[in-house]
């Protein structure tokens, strides 16, 4: 009995590596200091009733956005393992089997659990307030698509210490992903993790596109509407259409694995190229999913801080939308190597590069809203403009690898991982973090500080150059990527080192980043105007933080910048619209259901991961037992009476 | 401002040093130091496309600087502020119309390129080709010479001036073979016969790598690829045939087992090896039984020329 026991769990918890056993002893402690936290301070029915089951767009956005954050640390403590593997020729700091973990894991993490939930916490925090609605087409989805992330990404992350983490590369190709090559339990984990998480992401791409067509305040035309949200809308479109995709092929994948079906295994005719197609034709939009967002957060920024409206915004739209419908048609050229002929590879060669074009229009569009303006320098600004440097070195880069011909010395070598990691991190990152300053004194009505920021924002910037440039150059000396070591024979030892330092430089500046969110908090200098900035759009004409209903009053947007055409015409002294009087709020009413199911969810999937039917089959039941309660459940919306409206504004606003 | 001539020597020098830093530090990385003339093709398109990208670097930054500087909110600036200067179509025609033709004039370049290119297309020498089969294994390199009879592990020697077509396949999860200084890479995928065309112009010891992860030791996938001149070649075909071992098909089983290995030479192979390879993960083929039908006399079997080499439709 004892002895069944132990092969169990040693099968069943990771052991004998020193690094995750540390890691596996921290988590278990974190865990039992936050009970003890949560019980000490009797918090836990706060947690349960103000954050655990709200649908509250803002907070389910920050719920995103501390998600992401901590994702976002463990994502950089894998990428700082793995420059230190490659610091020196032949390491002996991790093993190849660690090693392909951990960067299976980096990839996963950092695109679905970090960048993703991110831009999810930024569309909920701003989308609604921006235009002007009180919540979310869907509250209750919203919530629903959160906790799918969170339970499909703590799936994920639990093979870190159960089970063992997928190591087949962040897309899975087969068959090295394939039962045959990968018997191991961590692509399960990877399979359940993904997929639950992105059916939140795909139903939260409909809420957004429902909310954005639908709540739009009076008077607020499409043509009138703040480029994010354009941004929003053009990045939601392309989510439904790319998501499924992802869906299915996991599923297939799935299939294989668990069912021993032959979609794309060696033998019984199945066929792996297939799904390398299939992955990249969700895994390509993806990319444009998570980069438009932070174009439209610049184009808020430049204008805001050029104090000059955004320059060109029909080409700005156009180019949004003309590159979510082009991001469908490039997938091949992730690989051009595998032999699909001239003909083919020639055709997505060319609809890569003209994806080049509405990009490199944006660009211009922003320095031109910089162009006769009066440009001030607070962090969203420094990120922005240090996006642009670094964004269009990397899409010169990315039209490089796009030529076909060349790519074929270019492919799978730390160029491409150098030119990803430019427009990812200083495109996606960048904007993100421009976002994440530009909104923070809306959602906690307080900024941060300015200068712990700036700091933040030279070392990222300088740990950044010190790391990739360096990399362009190793990969154009034939180093490939995923190597998990080196010998000095190479040359590449200099290169590797630099690029390892850089690295270590961008952990710096996440941790200045940790202090400056600490800082602020304790020296927190409350912002009563609701609006620091001096910003454009709707958000800015409510108090910070924003109250529940957001708008006492539903506001009108017959300009494209409703805000500071308000504020000139008070300036300019004429007389206010008259106050409309304020009306009982119609609010949707929290709800456990959401939370609970995402858990069946998680129980389901772990179940199915270790093939325990006894395990996945409850956690279904638990699924469809809450779609019927929550399909019965007729009290979900209630009203905030006017004294209540009356009391919070007077509040809010200071003038009790 | 005091800007002596000797000021602008001292300029130019640092630019014309910093210049020569850049180029030369370049023309030691290996894929800008072909040996070869796919290689050195592509070292060209690659060249033209940074040209043709610092092009478009250089004066954008230069704007960026330019406007960031002059339009900064300071007292007293007095750089016009116009704050409801939103569209200018004139200026928005140029910068949709310069990337266009930007845009134009480089897809015209791939698209010939790629044609010009396509590993699969013969390369077009006086010299005969020598034909040298690759299988990825996990995690070693086979390489078979099916006209001298020998084979290789973690190794490949090839004549110089020589061209070789390449056929690629795997017998393990996929991966991809690249030898940097003679050419770009292509992958190497089960089932399926691949083909790459490459020469060697000088004689070296070249890397060559598997470029594309397969598993654990993927890492180790790596094999020297000498060129030398067509007496060296035979003498060391002739040396292998006398003194190396030969590779069974038990041994080949063994071989492609999981783990990695030296460097081996095997003076004879079993018949049809790599058709066996390609065709074991062949569904009709595995019906009609073990010897490949079609095609038998050619290199490999159900192998369109075309690159395009899909063995199992």
């Amino acid at each position: 009995m004892l002895e069944k026991i132990k092969s169990f769990a040693s099968e069943f918890f990771v052991t004998g590596d020193p690094l995750i056993l540390g890691a596996q002893v921290s988590i278990g402690l974190t865990m039992v200091a936050l009970v003890i936290t949560l019980t000490y301070f009797k918090k836990w029915g706060w947690l349960w009733r103000e954050w655990l089951t709200t649908v509250d767009h803002k907070r389910i956005g920050i719920m995103y956005v501390i998600a992401a954050l901590l994702m976002l640390f463990r994502g950089g403590v894998d990428a700082l393992l793995m420059r230190t593997q490659l610091a020196m020729p032949n390491m002996q700091f991790l093993t190849p089997e660690h090693y392909n973990q951990i960067f299976t894991t980096h990839g996963v993490i950092m695109i679905l659990f970090m960048a993703m939930p991110l831009m999810f916490g930024l569309f909920n925090i701003v989308v609604p307030l921006q235009i002007g609605a009180r919540d979310v087409a869907f509250p209750f989805l919203n919530s629903l698509s959160f906790w799918l992330f969170f339970w499909g990404a703590m799936l994920f992350n639990v093979s870190f210490v159960i089970g063992g983490s997928p190591d087949a590369g962040w897309l899975a190709y087969p068959p090295l992903s394939g039962k045959m090559f990968s018997p191991g339990v961590g692509q399960d984990f990877y399979n359940w993790g993904i997929q639950i998480s992105g059916i939140g992401s795909l139903m939260t791409g409909i809420n957004f596109i429902v909310t954005i067509l639908k709540m739009r305040a009076p008077g607020m035309k499409l043509m009138k509407m703040p480029m994010f949200s354009w941004s929003v809308l053009a990045s939601s479109a392309t989510i439904i259409f790319a998501f499924p995709i992802l869906t299915v092929t996991l599923a297939l994948l799935m299939l294989d694995r668990t069912f021993g079906t032959h979609f794309f295994t060696l033998d019984g005719g199945g066929n792996p190229m297939m799904y390398i197609n299939l992955i990249w034709m969700w895994g390509h939009p993806e990319v444009y999913i998570v980069i438009l967002p932070a174009f439209g957060i610049f184009s808020e920024i430049v204008a805001t801080f050029s104090k000059k409206k955004l320059f060109g915004y029909k080409s700005m739209v156009f180019a949004l939308m003309s590159i979510s419908v082009a991001s469908f048609f490039t997938w091949v050229h992730h690989f051009f190597t595998m032999g699909s002929g001239a003909n083919v590879n020639a055709f997505f060669a060319v609809t890569t590069m003209v994806i080049a074009i509405p990009t490199g229009v944006k660009v211009f569009n922003w320095l031109f809203t910089m162009f006769r303006g009066r440009i001030s320098f607070e962090t969203p600004m420094l990120w922005t403009i240090g996006f642009i440097v670094t964004f269009v070195a990397g899409g010169l880069t990315g039209v490089m690898l796009s030529v076909a011909p060349a790519d074929f010395q270019l492919h799978n070598s730390y160029f491409l991982i150098a030119h990803f990691h430019q427009v990812l991190i200083g495109g996606v990152a960048f904007g993100y973090f421009a976002g994440l300053y530009y909104w923070w004194p809306k959602v906690f009505g307080f900024k941060l500080n300015e200068k712990i920021g700036k700091w933040a924002f030279w070392t990222w910037n300088i740990g950044f150059y010190l790391t990739f440039m360096p990399q362009y150059l190793v990969g154009l000396d034939g180093m490939t990527r995923r190597v998990s070591t080196y010998g000095w024979d190479t040359g590449w030892f200099g290169l590797n080192l630099t690029s390892t330092i850089g690295a270590f430089i961008m952990g710096l500046g996440f941790l200045f980043q940790v202090w400056q969110i600490a800082h602020s908090v304790k020296f927190m200098q409350r912002d009563t105007t609701g609006d620091p900035w001096n910003g454009r759009t709707l958000e800015w004409s409510i108090p910070s933080p924003a109250p529940l209903y957001n708008f006492a009053v539903v506001p009108r947007a017959d300009e494209q910048d409703p805000w500071w055409e308000e504020k000139k015409r008070r300036e300019q002294g004429l007389p206010p619209a008259p106050a409309q009087p304020y009306e009982p709020i119609h609010m949707p009413k929290n709800s456990p259901i959401a939370f609970i199911k995402s858990f069946c969810w998680f129980v389901a999937g772990f179940g199915f991961v270790w093939g325990w039917y006894w395990m996945a089959i409850p956690g279904l039941i638990g699924v469809g037992v809450c779609m019927l309660v929550h399909s019965f459940t007729y009290d979900n919306e209630y009203y905030i009476p006017v004294d209540e409206i009356k009391r919070t504004e007077a509040a809010l606003r200071g003038t009790v | 401002m005091k800007e002596t001539p000797a000021f602008k020597r001292v300029a130019a020098i640092f630019a014309v040093i910093g210049l020569g830093l850049i180029t030369s530090g370049c023309a030691n990385l290996i894929v800008l130091d072909p040996k070869g003339p796919i290689g050195e093709q592509q070292k060209d398109l690659i060249w033209f496309t940074i040209i043709i990208a610092l092009l478009v670097f250089i004066p954008v930054m230069a704007l960026t600087a330019f406007i960031v500087w002059r339009y900064r909110d300071k007292p007293g600036n007095k750089a016009p502020y116009i704050p409801d200067w939103e569209h200018n179509t004139k200026l928005e025609a140029i910068w949709w119309g310069v990337p266009i033709l930007i845009i134009i004039v480089l897809a015209v370049v791939t698209v010939r390129y790629t044609y010009a290119l396509e590993p699969s297309k013969p390369l077009g020498s006086k010299e005969e080709t020598l034909t040298v089969q690759v299988a990825s294994l996990d995690w070693k390199w086979l390489f078979l010479y099916p006209e001298q009879g020998i084979a290789s592990v973690n190794y490949l020697q090839i004549p110089e001036d020589v061209p070789v077509k390449f056929e690629l396949t795997s017998d393990a999860p996929m991966n991809s073979f690249w030898i940097p200084q003679l050419g770009g890479q292509v992958y190497t995928m089960s089932g399926m016969a691949m083909t790459l065309h490459l020469q060697a112009d000088e004689p070296g010891v070249y890397m060559g790598s598997g470029a594309n992860f397969s598993g654990a030791q993927f890492g180790q996938m790596k094999f020297d690829a000498k060129a030398t001149s067509q007496a060296e070649f035979d003498e060391w075909v002739a040396s292998v045939k006398q003194t190396s071992p030969s590779l069974t098909a038990q041994g080949y089983q063994k071989l492609a087992q999981p783990g990695v290995s030296e460097v081996l030479s095997f003076s004879s192979f079993p018949e049809k090896l790599f058709q066996k390879i390609v065709n074991k993960y062949v569904e009709s083929e595995k019906k009609d039984g073990a010897e490949p039908s079609k095609n038998a006399e050619g290199p490999s079997p159900d192998v369109k020329q075309s690159g395009t080499s899909h063995a199992n439709h």
